[in-house]
């Protein structure tokens, strides 16, 4: 089981700020893929991965990271802090 | 280098006051405040990642600290709703010389911006949006 997070506009699109999923993705990309089948509202949150950040067991990461052991996966845009 | 995420309000001439900078011959400090260019803005509400958050901080302000051999430092970043005119986040640096102190200082800033996992959302008059993030932003951070 991985704990998925969402932010801002992702939470918005997707509907919910987390959920926990039963998945055997190896990396994030295919993570990505399998959410995209489910529903439409990932789909389309998940088009335009250019616009997406992921940060893998809280560390900033790319979408080709490998999931083993990973517990804690989170989708959000470009950050804009300061 | 001490790193606070927090939703209240703080003061920033009591923690510029309490930073002080004993051992230091310079003192940096940096405040954001909500600004509303175009005179609508009701509100500013800002998101964050709680954990990875303080985790992305820690590790910028270490960086900073190691990179200009600071003597202190100090970040303060606010979330949650926030009206224009309060101030959004502060920074503080201390070290030997001003050349040091400023240029840690603008690292933890140009680092805050797009490292620092917030995401700022504007609540306007007439409708509400994500504020997006700047190319210019993520230049900046070549130049270190």
């Amino acid at each position: 089981m991985i704990e998925i997070l969402y932010f801002a506009w992702v939470r918005e699109r997707i509907g919910l700020p987390r959920e926990r999923v039963d998945t055997r993705a190896a990396t994030v990309a295919d993570l990505v893929e399998e959410l995209k089948l489910r529903e439409a509202r990932y789909a389309a949150a998940f088009a335009d991965l250019s616009a997406l950040r992921v940060a893998v067991d809280q560390d900033l990461t790319d979408f080709d990271a490998p999931l083993a052991g990973v517990r804690e996966v989170a989708f959000f845009p470009p950050m804009t802090g300061g | 280098m001490k790193v606070r995420v927090q939703r209240a309000p703080f003061d920033f001439a009591a923690e510029a006051a309490a930073f002080g900078g004993a051992g230091a011959g310079a003192v940096v400090t940096f405040t954001g405040i909500v600004r509303d260019c175009e005179g609508s803005l009701q509100r500013m509400e800002i998101e964050h990642y709680p954990g990875m958050t303080e985790r992305a901080l820690t590790r910028i302000a270490e960086e900073a600290s190691a990179r200009w051999g600071l003597v202190g430092g100090l970040i303060i970043h606010r979330y949650g709703p926030l009206v224009p005119g309060e101030a959004i986040m502060m920074v503080a640096t201390s070290a030997a010389h001003r050349a040091e102190a400023f240029a840690a200082a603008e690292y933890l800033m140009d680092y805050l911006k797009s490292r620092a996992p917030f995401w700022k959302k504007e609540i306007r008059s007439d409708g509400e949006a994500w504020v997006s993030a700047r190319d210019a932003d993520e230049q900046a951070l070549t130049r270190w």
